[in-house]
Protein backbone atom coordinates (compact mmCIF):
# COMPACT_ATOMS: atom_id res chain seq x y z
CA UNK A 1 0.00 0.00 0.00
CA UNK A 2 1.56 3.50 -0.73
CA UNK A 3 0.92 6.60 0.77
CA UNK A 4 -1.87 8.06 -1.33
CA UNK A 5 -3.79 5.00 -1.42
CA UNK A 6 -3.24 5.00 2.98
CA UNK A 7 -4.59 8.00 2.49
CA UNK A 8 -7.64 7.09 -0.07
CA UNK A 9 -8.77 4.40 2.31
CA UNK A 10 -8.84 6.86 5.13
CA UNK A 11 -10.73 9.94 3.54
CA UNK A 12 -13.26 7.14 2.63
CA UNK A 13 -13.74 6.54 6.35
CA UNK A 14 -15.90 9.02 8.34
CA UNK A 15 -16.29 7.59 11.62
CA UNK A 16 -13.32 8.17 13.79
CA UNK A 17 -14.10 4.17 14.71
CA UNK A 18 -13.86 2.68 10.91
CA UNK A 19 -10.60 4.46 11.35
CA UNK A 20 -9.30 2.78 14.17
CA UNK A 21 -10.08 -0.41 12.64
CA UNK A 22 -8.32 0.57 9.59
CA UNK A 23 -5.04 1.19 12.14
CA UNK A 24 -5.61 -2.24 13.78
CA UNK A 25 -6.05 -4.09 10.67
CA UNK A 26 -3.16 -2.50 9.21
CA UNK A 27 -1.07 -3.27 12.31
CA UNK A 28 -2.01 -7.48 11.15
CA UNK A 29 0.07 -6.89 8.50
CA UNK A 30 2.74 -5.93 9.53
CA UNK A 31 6.21 -7.85 8.54
CA UNK A 32 6.74 -9.78 11.52
CA UNK A 33 10.16 -9.17 13.86
CA UNK A 34 11.70 -11.82 15.35
CA UNK A 35 11.84 -12.19 19.16
CA UNK A 36 15.93 -11.76 18.92
CA UNK A 37 15.59 -8.69 17.41
CA UNK A 38 13.42 -6.98 20.05
CA UNK A 39 16.30 -6.33 22.11
CA UNK A 40 17.51 -3.13 24.40
CA UNK A 41 19.10 -1.63 21.18
CA UNK A 42 15.94 -1.57 19.24
CA UNK A 43 13.44 -0.52 22.18
CA UNK A 44 12.26 2.63 21.90
CA UNK A 45 11.91 4.52 25.56
CA UNK A 46 9.44 7.34 25.91
CA UNK A 47 6.00 4.89 24.70
CA UNK A 48 3.38 3.71 27.04
CA UNK A 49 3.23 0.28 25.47
CA UNK A 50 6.72 -1.35 24.23
CA UNK A 51 7.85 -0.42 20.84
CA UNK A 52 10.98 -1.87 18.79
CA UNK A 53 12.22 -0.56 15.56
CA UNK A 54 15.21 -2.23 14.17
CA UNK A 55 17.26 -0.89 10.81
CA UNK A 56 19.11 -2.42 8.05
CA UNK A 57 21.02 -0.88 4.96
CA UNK A 58 20.22 -2.78 1.97
CA UNK A 59 23.48 -2.22 -0.36
CA UNK A 60 22.84 -1.24 -4.01
CA UNK A 61 22.98 1.52 -5.90
CA UNK A 62 21.34 4.03 -4.21
CA UNK A 63 21.62 1.92 -0.76
CA UNK A 64 18.01 2.12 0.98
CA UNK A 65 17.14 1.42 4.33
CA UNK A 66 14.84 -1.50 5.46
CA UNK A 67 12.96 -1.24 8.91
CA UNK A 68 10.83 -3.99 10.83
CA UNK A 69 9.10 -2.91 13.69
CA UNK A 70 6.82 -4.26 16.28
CA UNK A 71 4.51 -3.13 19.53
CA UNK A 72 2.53 -4.94 22.08
CA UNK A 73 -0.49 -2.68 21.43
CA UNK A 74 -2.55 -3.30 18.74
CA UNK A 75 -2.86 0.59 17.21
CA UNK A 76 0.73 1.39 18.44
CA UNK A 77 1.43 -1.44 15.79
CA UNK A 78 -1.12 0.12 12.91
CA UNK A 79 0.98 3.16 13.30
CA UNK A 80 4.12 1.59 12.90
CA UNK A 81 3.30 0.43 9.93
CA UNK A 82 1.97 3.48 8.38
CA UNK A 83 4.95 5.18 9.49
CA UNK A 84 7.15 2.20 7.55
CA UNK A 85 5.04 1.76 4.93
CA UNK A 86 6.09 5.11 4.29
CA UNK A 87 9.52 5.12 4.89
CA UNK A 88 10.61 1.14 4.07
CA UNK A 89 13.16 1.02 1.46
CA UNK A 90 14.03 4.54 0.69
CA UNK A 91 17.26 5.91 0.34
CA UNK A 92 18.56 7.87 3.43
CA UNK A 93 17.67 10.78 1.42
CA UNK A 94 14.32 10.49 0.57
CA UNK A 95 13.53 9.73 3.84
CA UNK A 96 14.26 13.10 4.93
CA UNK A 97 12.69 14.85 2.49
CA UNK A 98 9.34 13.11 3.24
CA UNK A 99 7.04 15.94 4.45
CA UNK A 100 5.82 13.86 7.21
CA UNK A 101 3.97 15.92 8.99
CA UNK A 102 1.90 17.09 6.01
CA UNK A 103 1.29 13.59 5.49
CA UNK A 104 -0.72 13.08 9.22
CA UNK A 105 -2.15 16.21 9.00
CA UNK A 106 -4.07 15.28 5.69
CA UNK A 107 -4.34 11.62 7.59
CA UNK A 108 -6.11 13.41 10.78
CA UNK A 109 -4.32 10.95 12.65
CA UNK A 110 -3.26 13.55 15.69
CA UNK A 111 -6.92 14.11 15.99
CA UNK A 112 -7.82 10.94 17.65
CA UNK A 113 -4.47 10.26 19.10
CA UNK A 114 -3.83 11.23 23.06
CA UNK A 115 -0.90 13.55 23.22
CA UNK A 116 1.71 10.85 24.91
CA UNK A 117 0.45 7.98 22.09
CA UNK A 118 1.30 11.64 19.37
CA UNK A 119 4.49 11.79 21.20
CA UNK A 120 5.32 8.26 20.47
CA UNK A 121 4.30 8.74 16.95
CA UNK A 122 6.72 11.69 16.83
CA UNK A 123 9.90 9.75 18.76
CA UNK A 124 9.50 7.07 16.12
CA UNK A 125 9.88 9.25 13.01
CA UNK A 126 12.43 10.97 14.47
CA UNK A 127 14.28 7.33 15.01
CA UNK A 128 13.81 6.45 11.52
CA UNK A 129 15.33 10.15 10.24
CA UNK A 130 18.40 9.92 13.00
CA UNK A 131 19.04 6.76 11.38
CA UNK A 132 18.85 8.35 8.14
CA UNK A 133 21.04 11.07 8.52
CA UNK A 134 23.35 8.24 10.15
CA UNK A 135 23.54 6.32 7.15
CA UNK A 136 24.05 9.79 4.98
CA UNK A 137 26.97 10.90 7.17
CA UNK A 138 28.78 7.64 6.60
CA UNK A 139 28.38 7.96 2.94
CA UNK A 140 29.58 11.23 2.50
CA UNK B 1 -29.45 10.86 41.78
CA UNK B 2 -30.46 14.34 42.49
CA UNK B 3 -28.14 14.39 45.29
CA UNK B 4 -25.34 13.36 42.70
CA UNK B 5 -26.12 15.73 40.13
CA UNK B 6 -25.89 18.44 42.99
CA UNK B 7 -22.57 17.12 43.78
CA UNK B 8 -21.76 17.42 40.09
CA UNK B 9 -22.70 21.02 39.70
CA UNK B 10 -19.83 21.95 42.07
CA UNK B 11 -17.23 20.42 40.28
CA UNK B 12 -16.42 23.11 37.24
CA UNK B 13 -14.58 20.12 35.20
CA UNK B 14 -17.03 17.59 34.80
CA UNK B 15 -19.10 19.96 32.76
CA UNK B 16 -16.41 19.92 29.91
CA UNK B 17 -16.95 17.98 26.72
CA UNK B 18 -14.30 15.75 24.95
CA UNK B 19 -14.93 16.49 21.36
CA UNK B 20 -18.67 16.18 21.20
CA UNK B 21 -18.87 14.05 24.15
CA UNK B 22 -19.33 14.69 27.89
CA UNK B 23 -16.81 14.00 29.94
CA UNK B 24 -16.46 10.48 31.80
CA UNK B 25 -13.88 11.12 34.44
CA UNK B 26 -13.42 7.85 36.11
CA UNK B 27 -10.17 8.58 36.91
CA UNK B 28 -10.24 9.35 40.34
CA UNK B 29 -8.03 6.86 41.98
CA UNK B 30 -5.05 9.04 40.07
CA UNK B 31 -6.22 12.18 40.89
CA UNK B 32 -9.69 13.69 41.86
CA UNK B 33 -11.28 16.67 40.38
CA UNK B 34 -11.81 19.85 42.64
CA UNK B 35 -14.82 21.87 43.69
CA UNK B 36 -15.28 25.25 42.72
CA UNK B 37 -15.11 26.03 46.63
CA UNK B 38 -11.42 24.53 46.87
CA UNK B 39 -10.19 26.61 43.92
CA UNK B 40 -11.81 29.56 45.06
CA UNK B 41 -10.46 28.92 48.59
CA UNK B 42 -6.66 28.83 47.45
CA UNK B 43 -7.76 31.76 44.75
CA UNK B 44 -8.78 34.08 47.73
CA UNK B 45 -5.82 33.32 49.40
CA UNK B 46 -3.54 34.48 46.99
CA UNK B 47 -5.70 37.34 46.07
CA UNK B 48 -6.38 38.40 49.82
CA UNK B 49 -3.57 37.70 52.46
CA UNK B 50 -0.78 35.85 50.76
CA UNK B 51 1.68 36.20 53.15
CA UNK B 52 4.59 32.94 54.83
CA UNK B 53 3.14 31.80 57.64
CA UNK B 54 4.67 31.09 61.60
CA UNK B 55 6.81 34.67 61.15
CA UNK B 56 5.95 38.04 60.10
CA UNK B 57 4.05 40.25 63.00
CA UNK B 58 1.82 41.87 60.27
CA UNK B 59 -1.29 41.60 59.66
CA UNK B 60 -0.95 38.85 56.19
CA UNK B 61 1.07 36.87 57.79
CA UNK B 62 -1.31 36.43 60.57
CA UNK B 63 -4.07 35.40 58.67
CA UNK B 64 -2.32 33.16 56.32
CA UNK B 65 -0.85 31.13 59.14
CA UNK B 66 -4.30 30.86 61.11
CA UNK B 67 -6.20 29.52 57.97
CA UNK B 68 -3.01 26.89 57.63
CA UNK B 69 -3.56 25.93 61.36
CA UNK B 70 -7.31 25.81 61.24
CA UNK B 71 -6.76 23.44 58.09
CA UNK B 72 -4.52 21.36 60.11
CA UNK B 73 -6.95 21.21 63.02
CA UNK B 74 -9.97 20.37 60.69
CA UNK B 75 -7.92 17.50 58.84
CA UNK B 76 -7.12 16.00 62.50
CA UNK B 77 -10.92 16.03 62.86
CA UNK B 78 -11.69 14.52 59.72
CA UNK B 79 -8.93 11.23 60.95
CA UNK B 80 -10.38 11.72 64.62
CA UNK B 81 -6.42 12.53 65.46
CA UNK B 82 -6.37 13.06 69.27
CA UNK B 83 -4.04 16.88 68.43
CA UNK B 84 -3.49 18.38 65.42
CA UNK B 85 -0.01 18.46 66.66
CA UNK B 86 0.06 14.92 64.92
CA UNK B 87 -0.94 15.94 61.25
CA UNK B 88 2.54 17.01 59.26
CA UNK B 89 2.01 18.65 56.20
CA UNK B 90 4.04 16.73 53.35
CA UNK B 91 4.06 16.17 49.75
CA UNK B 92 2.01 13.78 49.33
CA UNK B 93 1.87 10.08 50.48
CA UNK B 94 4.97 9.41 48.73
CA UNK B 95 6.75 11.61 50.65
CA UNK B 96 4.79 10.51 54.11
CA UNK B 97 5.84 7.46 53.80
CA UNK B 98 9.08 8.60 52.56
CA UNK B 99 9.22 10.46 56.00
CA UNK B 100 8.76 7.16 57.92
CA UNK B 101 11.75 5.53 56.09
CA UNK B 102 14.12 8.33 56.70
CA UNK B 103 13.16 9.26 60.63
CA UNK B 104 11.90 6.39 61.83
CA UNK B 105 13.39 3.65 59.72
CA UNK B 106 16.82 5.04 60.55
CA UNK B 107 16.42 5.25 64.02
CA UNK B 108 14.68 1.75 64.26
CA UNK B 109 15.89 -0.67 61.57
CA UNK B 110 19.38 -2.53 61.66
CA UNK B 111 20.62 -5.95 60.53
CA UNK B 112 18.01 -8.71 61.73
CA UNK B 113 14.95 -6.54 61.93
CA UNK B 114 12.56 -7.03 59.58
CA UNK B 115 10.17 -4.85 57.77
CA UNK B 116 6.83 -6.07 56.17
CA UNK B 117 4.90 -5.05 52.98
CA UNK B 118 2.52 -6.70 50.89
CA UNK B 119 2.54 -8.23 47.04
CA UNK B 120 -0.48 -5.45 46.72
CA UNK B 121 1.61 -2.17 47.74
CA UNK B 122 1.58 1.01 45.57
CA UNK B 123 5.33 1.61 44.28
CA UNK B 124 5.45 4.62 46.58
CA UNK B 125 5.07 1.85 49.77
CA UNK B 126 7.91 -0.52 48.14
CA UNK B 127 11.05 1.45 46.91
CA UNK B 128 11.86 3.26 50.15
CA UNK B 129 11.76 0.15 51.72
CA UNK B 130 14.15 -1.42 49.24
CA UNK B 131 16.40 2.00 49.25
CA UNK B 132 16.56 1.79 52.88
CA UNK B 133 17.48 -2.09 52.82
CA UNK B 134 20.25 -1.60 51.12
CA UNK B 135 21.55 0.75 52.92
CA UNK B 136 20.76 -0.85 56.75
CA UNK B 137 20.72 -4.39 56.05
CA UNK B 138 17.29 -5.13 57.11
CA UNK B 139 15.12 -7.75 56.21
CA UNK B 140 12.33 -7.05 53.95
CA UNK B 141 9.21 -9.35 53.12
CA UNK B 142 6.19 -9.25 51.43
CA UNK B 143 2.75 -10.87 52.36
CA UNK B 144 1.90 -12.55 49.20
CA UNK B 145 -1.82 -12.11 47.71
CA UNK B 146 -4.12 -15.24 46.84
CA UNK B 147 -5.87 -15.55 43.18
CA UNK B 148 -8.80 -13.33 44.28
CA UNK B 149 -6.85 -10.42 45.14
CA UNK B 150 -6.94 -10.57 49.08
CA UNK B 151 -3.83 -10.60 51.30
CA UNK B 152 -2.94 -14.27 51.99
CA UNK B 153 -3.73 -14.27 55.77
CA UNK B 154 -2.90 -17.87 56.61
CA UNK B 155 0.83 -17.23 56.02
CA UNK B 156 1.17 -13.80 58.34
CA UNK B 157 2.22 -15.94 61.37
CA UNK B 158 4.95 -16.74 59.79
CA UNK B 159 5.98 -13.05 58.56
CA UNK B 160 4.64 -10.93 61.48
CA UNK B 161 6.97 -12.12 64.22
CA UNK B 162 9.26 -10.84 66.99
CA UNK B 163 11.98 -9.50 64.07
CA UNK B 164 9.27 -7.29 62.50
CA UNK B 165 9.87 -3.80 63.32
CA UNK B 166 7.08 -2.20 61.16
CA UNK B 167 4.03 -3.38 59.11
CA UNK B 168 3.17 -1.32 56.26
CA UNK B 169 0.47 -1.96 54.10
CA UNK B 170 -2.20 -0.67 51.85
CA UNK B 171 -5.58 0.13 53.01
CA UNK B 172 -7.29 0.05 49.92
CA UNK B 173 -5.43 -1.40 46.84
CA UNK B 174 -5.36 0.70 44.04
CA UNK B 175 -5.24 -1.74 41.63
CA UNK B 176 -7.80 -4.72 43.01
CA UNK B 177 -9.87 -2.32 45.13
CA UNK B 178 -9.64 -4.85 47.91
CA UNK B 179 -10.20 -3.54 51.21
CA UNK B 180 -7.73 -4.71 53.79
CA UNK B 181 -8.76 -5.69 57.31
CA UNK B 182 -6.80 -3.00 58.75
CA UNK B 183 -8.30 -3.06 62.66
CA UNK B 184 -7.49 -7.01 62.58
CA UNK B 185 -3.86 -6.35 60.80
CA UNK B 186 -2.87 -3.92 63.01
CA UNK B 187 -3.68 -5.68 66.28
CA UNK B 188 -1.75 -8.59 64.90
CA UNK B 189 1.34 -6.13 64.33
CA UNK B 190 1.00 -4.74 67.70
CA UNK B 191 0.73 -8.42 69.38
CA UNK B 192 4.58 -9.43 68.30
CA UNK B 193 5.53 -5.60 68.82
CA UNK B 194 5.76 -4.22 65.59
CA UNK B 195 4.80 -0.62 63.85
CA UNK B 196 2.49 -0.17 61.36
CA UNK B 197 2.13 2.05 58.62
CA UNK B 198 -1.24 2.79 56.67
CA UNK B 199 -1.16 3.84 53.02
CA UNK B 200 -4.36 5.84 52.73
CA UNK B 201 -3.98 6.83 49.73
CA UNK B 202 -6.92 5.21 48.18
CA UNK B 203 -8.75 4.71 51.40
CA UNK B 204 -8.78 8.52 53.51
CA UNK B 205 -10.75 9.97 50.34
CA UNK B 206 -13.66 7.34 50.17
CA UNK B 207 -14.79 6.08 53.77
CA UNK B 208 -14.81 7.48 57.26
CA UNK B 209 -10.97 6.41 58.18
CA UNK B 210 -10.22 6.83 62.44
CA UNK B 211 -6.93 6.53 63.41
CA UNK B 212 -7.78 6.29 67.11
CA UNK B 213 -10.63 3.01 66.62
CA UNK B 214 -7.75 1.90 64.07
CA UNK B 215 -4.77 2.38 66.85
CA UNK B 216 -2.71 3.22 63.89
CA UNK B 217 1.08 4.42 64.32
CA UNK B 218 1.22 5.99 60.80
CA UNK B 219 -1.31 6.92 58.39
CA UNK B 220 -0.54 8.59 55.60
CA UNK B 221 -2.58 10.25 52.22
CA UNK B 222 -2.37 12.52 49.70
CA UNK B 223 -4.93 15.51 49.01
CA UNK B 224 -4.98 15.64 45.51
CA UNK B 225 -6.84 12.03 45.36
CA UNK B 226 -9.34 13.53 48.19
CA UNK B 227 -11.14 17.09 46.34
CA UNK B 228 -7.95 18.59 47.08
CA UNK B 229 -5.07 20.48 45.26
CA UNK B 230 -1.89 18.54 44.00
CA UNK B 231 1.60 18.98 46.08
CA UNK B 232 0.19 18.66 49.23
CA UNK B 233 -0.70 15.31 51.64
CA UNK B 234 -0.11 14.37 54.94
CA UNK B 235 1.20 11.95 57.39
CA UNK B 236 -0.13 11.23 60.59
CA UNK B 237 1.78 9.43 63.41
CA UNK B 238 1.00 8.89 67.33
CA UNK B 239 2.45 11.50 69.56
CA UNK B 240 5.19 9.66 71.48
CA UNK B 241 6.76 8.13 67.82
CA UNK B 242 6.55 11.12 66.40
CA UNK B 243 8.50 13.17 69.46
CA UNK B 244 10.89 10.05 69.47
CA UNK B 245 11.79 10.39 66.08
CA UNK B 246 14.43 12.53 64.25
CA UNK B 247 13.70 15.55 61.51
CA UNK B 248 13.82 14.25 57.98
CA UNK B 249 14.66 17.19 56.37
CA UNK B 250 16.81 20.28 57.94
CA UNK B 251 16.12 23.80 56.96
CA UNK B 252 14.00 26.68 58.16
CA UNK B 253 10.58 26.29 60.13
CA UNK B 254 12.35 23.22 61.93
CA UNK B 255 14.60 24.13 64.66
CA UNK B 256 14.28 25.89 67.68
CA UNK B 257 18.12 27.46 67.75
CA UNK B 258 20.70 26.99 65.42
CA UNK B 259 24.44 27.85 66.33
CA UNK B 260 27.72 27.43 64.24
CA UNK B 261 27.71 24.13 65.95
CA UNK B 262 24.55 22.43 66.52
CA UNK B 263 20.95 23.14 66.13
CA UNK B 264 17.98 22.12 68.37
CA UNK B 265 14.61 20.69 66.67
CA UNK B 266 10.94 22.72 67.02
CA UNK B 267 8.00 20.85 68.58
CA UNK B 268 5.04 18.86 66.67
CA UNK B 269 4.66 18.76 63.99
CA UNK B 270 6.93 22.20 62.88
CA UNK B 271 10.10 19.45 63.41
CA UNK B 272 9.04 17.67 60.62
CA UNK B 273 8.17 20.93 58.07
CA UNK B 274 11.20 21.84 56.95
CA UNK B 275 11.27 25.05 54.83
CA UNK B 276 8.00 27.06 53.63
CA UNK B 277 5.33 24.86 53.29
CA UNK B 278 2.56 24.27 50.53
CA UNK B 279 0.52 26.73 52.14
CA UNK B 280 -1.97 27.49 49.64
CA UNK B 281 -2.67 24.06 49.52
CA UNK B 282 -2.86 22.96 52.89
CA UNK B 283 -5.71 25.79 53.03
CA UNK B 284 -7.07 24.22 49.49
CA UNK B 285 -6.79 20.29 51.51
CA UNK B 286 -8.79 21.96 54.76
CA UNK B 287 -11.81 23.17 52.01
CA UNK B 288 -11.82 19.67 50.42
CA UNK B 289 -12.16 18.32 53.67
CA UNK B 290 -14.86 20.52 54.69
CA UNK B 291 -16.65 19.74 51.41
CA UNK B 292 -16.56 16.11 52.14
CA UNK B 293 -17.48 16.56 55.52
CA UNK B 294 -20.95 18.47 54.13
CA UNK B 295 -21.31 15.46 51.69
CA UNK B 296 -20.86 13.01 54.73
CA UNK B 297 -18.39 10.24 54.16
CA UNK B 298 -20.76 7.83 54.94
CA UNK B 299 -22.48 8.70 52.00
CA UNK B 300 -19.57 8.81 49.83
CA UNK B 301 -18.61 5.25 50.90
CA UNK B 302 -22.48 4.23 50.14
CA UNK B 303 -22.34 5.87 46.96
CA UNK B 304 -19.17 3.91 45.91
CA UNK B 305 -20.50 0.82 46.87
CA UNK B 306 -23.54 1.09 45.18
CA UNK B 307 -21.72 2.35 42.26
CA UNK B 308 -18.93 -0.17 42.20
CA UNK B 309 -21.44 -3.28 42.36
CA UNK B 310 -23.11 -1.99 39.43
CA UNK B 311 -19.88 -1.54 37.58
CA UNK B 312 -19.01 -5.05 38.70
CA UNK B 313 -22.57 -6.49 37.18
CA UNK B 314 -21.99 -4.43 34.17
CA UNK B 315 -17.95 -5.17 32.93
CA UNK B 316 -19.12 -8.69 33.98
CA UNK B 317 -21.16 -8.80 30.86
CA UNK B 318 -18.48 -7.69 28.35
CA UNK B 319 -17.10 -10.25 26.28
CA UNK B 320 -13.72 -11.41 27.23
CA UNK B 321 -13.16 -8.87 30.01
CA UNK B 322 -11.89 -10.03 33.22
CA UNK B 323 -11.53 -7.53 36.81
CA UNK B 324 -8.91 -8.16 39.15
CA UNK B 325 -9.85 -8.61 42.63
CA UNK B 326 -12.31 -10.05 44.65
CA UNK B 327 -16.16 -9.59 44.33
CA UNK B 328 -18.22 -6.45 44.74
CA UNK B 329 -18.77 -6.62 48.38
CA UNK B 330 -15.06 -6.46 49.53
CA UNK B 331 -14.27 -3.85 47.63
CA UNK B 332 -13.15 0.19 47.22
CA UNK B 333 -14.85 2.39 44.50
CA UNK B 334 -12.64 0.99 41.99
CA UNK B 335 -11.99 -1.80 38.91
CA UNK B 336 -9.36 -2.71 37.41
CA UNK B 337 -9.47 -5.06 34.42
CA UNK B 338 -7.69 -7.04 31.49
CA UNK B 339 -9.31 -7.46 28.31
CA UNK B 340 -8.14 -11.13 26.35
CA UNK B 341 -6.69 -10.02 23.66
CA UNK B 342 -6.35 -6.79 23.66
CA UNK B 343 -3.72 -4.29 24.98
CA UNK B 344 -4.45 -2.09 28.14
CA UNK B 345 -3.26 1.05 26.15
CA UNK B 346 -5.37 -0.04 23.20
CA UNK B 347 -8.39 -0.20 25.54
CA UNK B 348 -8.08 3.31 26.95
CA UNK B 349 -7.52 5.33 23.58
CA UNK B 350 -10.50 3.50 22.11
CA UNK B 351 -12.70 4.67 25.53
CA UNK B 352 -11.20 8.24 25.25
CA UNK B 353 -13.05 9.13 21.85
CA UNK B 354 -16.11 8.60 23.82
CA UNK B 355 -15.10 11.10 25.92
CA UNK B 356 -13.81 8.46 29.10
CA UNK B 357 -10.81 8.90 31.06
CA UNK B 358 -9.73 5.65 32.22
CA UNK B 359 -6.04 4.90 33.37
CA UNK B 360 -3.97 2.29 31.41
CA UNK B 361 -0.82 0.40 32.72
CA UNK B 362 1.09 -1.03 35.88
CA UNK B 363 -0.64 1.85 38.14
CA UNK B 364 2.64 1.65 39.84
CA UNK B 365 2.20 -1.79 41.20
CA UNK B 366 4.54 -3.99 38.96
CA UNK B 367 5.10 -6.06 41.65
CA UNK B 368 1.28 -6.75 41.48
CA UNK B 369 1.25 -7.19 37.89
CA UNK B 370 3.49 -9.78 38.19
CA UNK B 371 1.67 -11.94 40.43
CA UNK B 372 -1.32 -12.03 37.49
CA UNK B 373 1.50 -12.46 34.80
CA UNK B 374 0.38 -9.70 33.34
CA UNK B 375 1.76 -6.36 31.85
CA UNK B 376 -0.88 -3.84 33.02
CA UNK B 377 -4.70 -3.32 33.44
CA UNK B 378 -7.23 -0.90 32.85
CA UNK B 379 -8.88 0.93 35.87
CA UNK B 380 -11.59 2.63 36.25
CA UNK B 381 -11.80 4.29 39.91
CA UNK B 382 -15.47 6.07 41.11
CA UNK B 383 -15.82 8.93 43.21
CA UNK B 384 -19.30 10.68 44.99
CA UNK B 385 -19.37 13.01 41.67
CA UNK B 386 -20.37 9.65 39.27
CA UNK B 387 -23.29 7.98 37.99
CA UNK B 388 -24.67 4.92 36.55
CA UNK B 389 -24.90 6.36 33.22
CA UNK B 390 -21.36 7.02 33.00
CA UNK B 391 -20.82 3.25 33.83
CA UNK B 392 -23.43 2.17 31.28
CA UNK B 393 -21.57 4.55 28.83
CA UNK B 394 -17.90 3.05 29.82
CA UNK B 395 -20.09 -0.62 29.03
CA UNK B 396 -21.02 0.11 25.82
CA UNK B 397 -17.13 1.70 24.98
CA UNK B 398 -15.18 -1.44 25.99
CA UNK B 399 -17.78 -3.16 23.74
CA UNK B 400 -17.01 -1.16 21.24
CA UNK B 401 -13.69 -1.51 21.69
CA UNK B 402 -13.85 -5.24 22.04
CA UNK B 403 -15.23 -5.05 18.41
CA UNK B 404 -12.56 -3.01 16.96
CA UNK B 405 -9.37 -4.71 18.72
CA UNK B 406 -10.56 -8.01 19.72
CA UNK B 407 -11.93 -9.66 16.11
Amino acid sequence: MSAEELLEDFEFLDSWEDRFRLIVELGRELEPMDLADKNDETRMYGCQSQVWIKSELIPGDPPRLHFVGDSDAQIVKGLIFIVLDIYNDKTPQEILDFDIRGFFEQLELAKHLTPSRANGLNNMVETIRRTAEKYLEIED
Amino acid sequence: MERVEAIRRDFPTLARKIGDNDLVYLDSGATSQKPAVVIETMDDYYRRYNANVHRGAHTLSEEATNAYENARLRIARFINAPSDKQIIFTRGTTESVNLVANAWGRANLGPGDEVLITEMEHHSNIVPWQMLRDELGFILRYVPITDQGRLDLEHLPDLLTARTKLFAFVHVSNVLGTINPARELIEAAHAVGAKVLIDGAQSVPHMPVDVQALDVDFLAFSSHKMCGPTGVGILYGKREILESMPPFLGGGDMIRDVSMERSTWNTLPYKFEAGTPPIAEAIGLGAAVDYLNEVGMKWVHAHERELVAYAFEQLSQVEGLRILGPGPDERGGLVAFVMEGVHHHDLAAIVDQDGIAVRAGHHCAQPLHEHYGISGSARASLYLYNTRQEIDKLRASLEKAQRILAF
